[in-house]
Parts: C-alpha cells; structure tokens; sequence
C-alpha cells in the first residue's frame, strides 16, 4: 500500500521531525521539551517514514536495531550518574561544565545532565521504534 | 575444548591449581592473625557502604571467627588440591572452579562479617554459590532436583532470618555485631525476643539442616564428593551453626533458647545416626553422620556453663577435620574402584595402604577412640552435658550419637578397607592407590586429628580458647583439653559408649535390614516435599490461570476494579469533609473541552469500526492535552499529545491483525459494564474533587521554583526535575520502558515463529 503522496510528503517531514526532536531534546532544560518530549517525536519521524516507505528503509536508515538504540541510551544515563563519583558526590549528581566562562558571561554549557537527557531520549525513540517495528513486521 | 586427548586432559590446569594457591595464600594470611587473637585481641576493619542504612562493609577477625576462617580456607585447601586431580579433564572444571573459590570467599565473608545486613548478603552468596555445586552435574535430573531442593529450603529459611536480623537492628540501635554482642540484656528484655528467636533459628535450623529441614542435606550428596567433603561437611552447613554460636552472647540464657536448641539438636542428632546405619552408600552413611555432628553442635548451644561450649568448639573443630577426610578418603575409593557401596567394598587396605591409614586416623578420631582429639571432645561433651539444666536429655542424645558414630566409623572407613573383600567385583581390578593430590588432604586431616589429640593445648590456644571467648566473653573461661582426666563420669560414659558402639557395629547388617523395614511404613518427608512442591506449583496455576486468562477485559476489570476498591475504602477511612467540595468556576472554553472528549467517548462507544474507535479515543486524548494546556503545564500537554499520537498509530497497526467488530445486534446490551465503568469513574472523581478541596502544600513546588536554576541551572522545572532533582526516578523509569519494549518484541516476534513452524 505504497501512497506516492505519502511518500513525497516524507521526504520533508521526516527530516523537519527529526531535527525538531533534536531541537525540543536541546532546550527541554529551560523552555518545554526534553528527552522524552524529543524521543517520542524523534520516533514518530521514524513511524512516518516506515509508514510510507516500509519498516525495512527505516532499519536501514537507522543502521542499528532499535532495540539497540535503546540499550545504548540506558548505558548513557547510568553512565551519566558515574560521573559524580569522582567528585565524591552521590549517584547522579549533576556535573556542569562552563565552556568559555568569563566574568558576567556563562558561557557554553556542557552537563551530565544532558548526557542524562539524551539516554532517555534514545530509550524513549529505541522503545517505540522496537515495538512498532515488531508490530508492523508481524502484519507484513 | 572438549576434544583434546586423555593424555592431556589428565593433566593438571590452572583452572584446577590457581585455587589452591588462593585458598593457601589465605590460609598463610588469616594464620598470620593466631598470636592476636590467641591473645584475646580483635581485628577489625570498616568502610561505610550504606550509611543512611547503617550498612556497612565492616568485618571483624575474633577467635569463632578465626577458627572458622582457618577451617573454611585450610580445608578449602586441601579440598581444592584434591579436586585439581578428581576433575582434571573435566570439561567444565574451571566452571567448578570458579564456582567453588567463590564458595569459599562467600563463606569466608560469612564468618568475618560484622555488620548483620553484610552478614545476610553473604549467607545467601553461600546459598546460591552451593546451589551451583550442587547442581554442577547439570545433565542429571536428580542432581537438578537436589540443587533445587536445597537452595529453596536454605534460601527460604535466609529470608526468614532477614527480619529477624532487621528486627535485632531496631532493638539494638546498630547492625555492628560486636556492639550487639554487648546487648545481650536489651534484646533479652525486648518484647520482639521471641520472634528475633523464632526467625533466627529458622535461618539456621534450614541451612544447618536440624530436623524437620534435614532432608536436603543427603540429596545435596549429588554434588561432585570434593563438594560434599567442603560444603557438606566442613563449611556450609556450618553456616547455621556458626550463626547461632554469634547470636549466643546476644540471644541464648533463657529458657526458650535453652530447650528448643537441646530438643531441636538432640533430635536431629538421635535421629540422624539411626537413619546413617541405614546407608549402604558410604557417602550418604557420612552425610548422616554430618546432621548427626550439626544436631550435636546445636544442641550444645543451648547449653551456657564452660564445659559445653568448650566441647561445641572441640567437637567443631574435630568434625571439620575427620569429616573431610573420611569424604575425602570416600571420594579415593570411588575414584579407584568405582562404587561407594558397603556391602560390596572389602580389602582395599592391601591396594590403598595410605588412603586406609588416613580414613582410619579419621575414623578413629570419629569414634572418639583415645588419644585422639576426638576422644577429648566426646569426653568434654558429656562433662558439659551433666552441668547443663537439660542434663537428662543431652547425656541421652549425646550418648545415643556417640555410640552409633562408632559403629558407623566402622562401617565406613574399617570395613572397606579390612573388612573381607569377598562381595568384590574380582573382573574390575582395583587400580591401586589414589594420587598424591588426592590421599594428601584425608592424611593431613587425619594425622591433626592424632597430633593435636596428644598435644591438645596447642589447638587449645589457636582456636578452642579464643572461640570460647568469643562466645563467653572470656578467654580464661574455656576449659583445658587433656586426654586424661582420671577416673570420672565422663570417662565412664565413653567406656560405655565404646562398648554400645562395638555391639551395634557388630549387629550392624541386621539393624538395617530391621530399619529398611521400617523405613517402607514410614513416610519420608522428602516425599512430602515433592508433595509440596507439586501442590504449591498447582495452587500457583490456578492461580496465574485465573489472573492471567488471556482475557483483556479481565484484565482491565482486575487493574481498574481494585483501583476503585482501594479508592473507595480510603474514602470511608479518610472521611474527608465534602461538604467543603465546591465545583470549579467552569467558564466557556472548559464546557467546549468537555463537550469534545465526551462527544470522542460516545463515538467510540457508538461505532463498529476499529479506525473510527481508535480514531475516537485519540480525541479524547487530545480533550485531555488541552485541559493540560489550559492550566499552565505545556510538558504534560505536548507529552500528552505525542503519547496519543503514537497510541493511534500503534493502535492502528495491531488492528490490522484483528478481526472486525461483530455487528451491534449481536452484541447483547452489557449494562453491568456500564455500571462498572462510572463506579471507576466516580470513585476517581470524588478523590480528586476531595483532594483539591484542601490547600495544597506548596513547599515542593516552591522549593523547585527556587533552586532549579541557582543549583540546576535549568528553568524549565519540570525537565530539571526530571533529568536532576530525581533522576534516579527517571533512571528506573525509562529502564522500565527499555524493558517493556524488550519484553513486547520477544513476545510478538515469538508469535511470529509460532505461526512460523506451523505453515
């Protein structure tokens, strides 16, 4: 049941989803979003295209299982609360990094915080995508 | 790995000597304490782990500690020299390795720990790491079932001791067992002492196999014999005994204590020396005799004058050795002949003339035979008996158990080897002594069993004084070994004993031809064992067979229905005001919300077509999102919306599989589904409506308000929430959703085969 409309329409929502997923997970800490918001976006991208183009384009498109995505985004966040160890802080603690911080400027933020948000990010799309691949691959 | 040749797969390994060379390096290290601790001292070494809980890795070195920690790694020793020659070219044997050193170093932490929370994680490393052993020979059914068996039994008691450990935290104040051990008083007086008692010695009657748990013990026999010898003999079972010697300083001195240990313990141990005259297994004839020793340990426990904990701690340290050994020394004969059976082994002295000295030192020791230290052991058992207040009862049981281990000593370490040989198999040669590997343990442990009998004041000072101390509280309160003590009861009731035992060794074949009669009339509680298992794997069927019948609305009338249960029984003990309930000011664009998920809601329920139902629900869903929108939370709102949109396309997918809805007149009006479904609905309505009717306590929202961006640097409050102020939530939550994608694509993809293999 390939639609060509479908298709062609795709092509350019697709990759607006996409990059809007990654968009929502950037500023989820100051405005709305965050991973979850941006993972659940970034998968339906994914959902679009293996609507119109079929599960086996997307699989190839994303290179790994999503299965995969998801366990690799489990291994960031627990990583992500390694990182406080070494300052003897407790499990999970967020560790900020200043890049070019100056007087009266904050300069350019980097955190375990984020590595965090972007673990629940691929979880969160890795999930999705795993169980409607399964689902859709089932019907083919 | 599999395929090298014999010649090479005989061979020593460094799966089967790195062991050894652990257990001795620990051996040497733990020895290096003996002048501290034969002086009365402590060692002690701690490091928080969970201090909020007051956990900590803390471990203490006192003399029942030290004694147990030279038996567990110095028998550990020998056991693993003689098992790099027993399974040498075994194509598992660095798995057997690794499982037993992490056995000796679970049991070892056992001994050492001094928090009781520490204490609990390594009784339970020791069950699991014995369920490995046990069930090593994993190709065989009954070594499966044995493994089974025992690690239901001892777990299940270990976590009937966890309470009671957690409950002798909270009387006492701390976990540390050296500062327990000081309030003895407190936990005495505490109104939870009985229960404390009750759980604890659950713990310990399962994993050192008292009467009525016994019957693991002699099936765990399915474990290669090096095992049997270590975990069956020396160490684990010990474990039990070893905990209620801690908790003795704590615990013991009431009467409560008293009599349960002594008729606990001397049943076990009466009990078990009839049935170790049953065997014709040599090795199942030893693991009697091994319950018999624990029921003497434990009943010695209960006791408190000197002479009684002196003997516990003699009578510990010579059943390690002599047991091990007479394993052991089993195992050779095996290895070498190929049968362990009694009633056919004769003679093999001639061929295994060290392996026949060695069991015979042993089982000299066994029967309590002068000068050995067995002998100074029975001799201080039945002086300590005779001062206890249960006097009738241990002299009784003590005696009973003496005599027949003598027989049994004969049974099975004289008769095999001196006894005739006529019933042997005369096509299957004997291949003639054991390696060195393997008779150098049993000839150790026998030859300390004779050398410490005649110099007992040396084992004195290492470890009998030091252990009573720890016991007591005092070193100069243990009694000093001397193989001749003059004329006095306790040497008349040896004399005793050894004639008793020599008329039952004599009478030996018929009292079991007697006792398999009985045996057939009687029921065996491994039996009944089976029985609860089956009948409790049954129950949980039926049980998962109502619960879980495949049934979705079942399943949505189990989760909902006890929702609202629970909604309206705190409802009727809450009592709140609800005269205070007022109804929101519901303006214009509220109604037209309303309006819109009710018109979704009746649609759904109107139509015969999946699409437009799931359709339908999406509009609820999003009636749902603008309510969030409205009052100020766009996460929730936009997560709402993304959530419903995924819903639909899930939905839409997994339709495509289902067959299409049957036409409305064959549906029959189900208005008991009605009524269920507003009960749900209003129970949810009231609880919020009374929730919101109080003020809110706005110390959490103000809180985050103020410190998401100084300490977060975020200002999105939720978010930070999320990915700092509770990430540990997150964490679990999104592993949750990690798992239940896992869990979905298993279960649909097993589908699939299934639908597979049968096209």
């Amino acid at each position: 049941m390939k639609s060509i409309i479908l298709i062609a329409a795709s092509r350019v929502i697709v990759p607006l989803l996409l990059i809007f997923s990654v968009y929502m997970l950037w500023r989820g800490h100051n405005e709305p979003g965050g991973g979850f918001i941006g993972g659940l976006i970034g998968a339906l991208g994914f959902v679009v295209y293996a609507i119109s183009s079929g599960t086996e384009a997307v699989r190839e498109a994303l290179r790994v299982k999503p299965e995969y995505i998801a366990m690799a985004g489990l291994a960031m966040a627990l990583l992500s609360g390694f990182m406080s160890l070494p300052f003897n802080e407790d499990f999970l603690t967020g560790q900020w990094l200043f890049i070019g911080a100056s007087e009266g400027e904050k300069g350019f933020p980097l955190s375990s915080v984020l590595l965090f948000d972007i673990g629940v990010y691929a979880v969160v799309m890795g999930s999705v995508l795993a169980i409607v691949f399964a689902l859709e691959e089932e019907v083919e | 790995m599999g395929s090298s040749d014999t010649a090479d797969a005989r061979a020593l390994s460094v799966a089967g000597l790195l062991p050894c060379a652990i257990s001795l390096a620990l051996f040497l290290w733990l020895s290096g304490f003996i002048p501290e601790i034969a002086a009365g001292e402590t060692v002690r070494y701690a490091t928080p782990w969970v201090p909020s809980l007051g956990v900590a890795l803390s471990f203490v070195l006192d003399g029942l500690g030290l004694t147990f920690a030279l038996l567990i790694t110095g028998i550990g020793f020998l056991v693993m020299l003689y098992s790099a020659k027993y399974l040498a070219g075994h194509i598992h044997h660095t798995r057997f390795s690794v499982y037993l050193t992490a056995f000796m170093l679970s049991m070892l932490g056992l001994v050492l720990a001094d928090n009781l929370i520490l204490l609990f994680v390594f009784w339970e490393l020791t069950t699991v790491t014995s369920f490995l052993l046990i069930g090593f020979s994993h190709n065989n059914p009954d070594s499966r079932r044995s493994a089974l068996q025992a690690m239901l039994v001892t777990a299940g008691g270990g976590l009937s001791m966890l309470p009671g450990l957690l409950l002798i935290g909270s009387v006492a104040g701390t976990y540390e067992l050296s500062e327990i051990r000081a309030m003895g008083g407190i936990l005495r007086d505490s109104t939870y002492y009985l229960p404390i008692l009750i759980l604890i010695l659950c713990g310990a009657f399962t994993k050192s196999a008292q009467v009525p748990f016994h019957f693991w013990l002699p099936n765990a026999m399915a474990a290669p014999t090096p095992v049997s010898a270590y975990l069956h003999s020396a160490t684990m079972v010990k474990g039990g005994v070893y905990l209620l010697a801690r908790m003795h300083p704590s615990l013991s001195g009431t009467d409560v204590w008293m009599w349960t240990l002594a008729i606990f313990g001397a049943v076990t141990a009466v009990f078990a020396s009839v049935l170790s005259l049953r065997q014709t297994d040599l090795k199942l004839a030893l693991a009697y005799t091994t319950l018999m020793a624990l029921g003497t340990l434990v009943m010695f426990l209960s006791a408190s004058n000197a002479y009684a904990i002196t003997a516990m701690a003699t009578f510990l340290v010579v059943h390690s050795f002599y047991k091990a050994a007479l394993f052991l020394a089993v195992g050779c004969i095996d290895h070498q002949t190929g049968t362990r059976d009694a009633r056919i082994l004769g003679g093999l002295w001639r061929k295994m003339p060290i392996t026949a000295l060695a069991a015979g030192l042993a089982a000299l020791s066994m029967a309590g035979v002068p000068p050995f230290l067995g002998f100074i052991a029975k001799e201080f058992l039945y002086k300590g008996a005779l001062e206890a207040p249960t006097m009738l009862l241990l002299v009784g049981a003590a005696f009973a158990a003496s005599a027949m281990m003598f027989a049994v000593a004969g049974i099975v370490a004289f008769k095999p080897f001196y006894g005739s040989g006529k019933a042997m198999d005369p096509d299957k040669p004997v291949d003639g002594e054991a390696p060195w590997f393997m008779f150098f343990g049993p000839l150790v442990l026998g030859v300390a069993g004779i050398a410490f009998g005649l110099a007992p004041h040396v084992i004195e000072s290492i470890s009998i004084a030091p252990t009573v101390g720890s016991l007591l509280g005092d070193l100069s309160q243990a009694k000093h070994l001397h193989l001749w003590a003059g004329v006095n009861t306790a040497l008349i009731l040896s004399l005793l004993t050894f004639a008793t035992g020599f008329v039952i060794y004599a009478l030996h074949l018929r009292i079991r031809a007697g006792l398999e009669k009985l045996a057939e009339t009687t029921p065996d509680s491994d039996v009944l064992w089976d029985k609860l298992l089956a009948s409790s794997e049954a129950g949980m069927t039926r049980f998962t067979n109502f619960i879980q019948n495949g049934v979705l609305k079942r399943y949505l009338t189990t989760v909902f229905g006890t929702l609202a249960i629970f909604l309206a029984i705190s409802l009727i003990l809450g009592r709140p005001n609800l005269a205070e309930v007022s109804f929101p000011n519901v303006e214009l664009k509220h109604w037209s919300i309303f309006v819109l998920t009710i018109m979704g809601v009746a649609l759904v329920l109107a139509t015969r077509s999946r699409i437009v139902a799931i359709a339908s629900l999406g509009v609820v869903g999003i009636g749902v999102a603008l309510i969030f929108i409205m009052f100020g939370a766009p996460d929730v709102a936009i997560t709402q919306l993304l959530v419903e949109t995924l819903a639909v396309v899930l939905f839409a997918l997994a339709s495509l599989r289902l067959p299409g809805l049957p036409k409305r007149d064959e549906v029959p009006r189900r208005w008991g589904d009605l009524v269920f479904a507003c009960f749900v609905g209003g129970m949810i309505m009231i609880v919020l409506l009374a929730d919101t009717a109080g003020s809110f306590n706005l110390a959490l929202t103000q809180y985050f308000e103020t410190a998401s961006y100084p300490d977060a640097y975020g200002r999105n409050i939720v978010n930070v929430i999320l990915v700092d102020f509770r990430a540990v939530d997150t964490f679990g939550e999104i592993s949750v959703v990690a798992i239940a994608a896992l869990s979905a694509v298993a279960l649909l993809r097993q589908r699939i085969r299934v639908r597979g293999s049968r096209s």
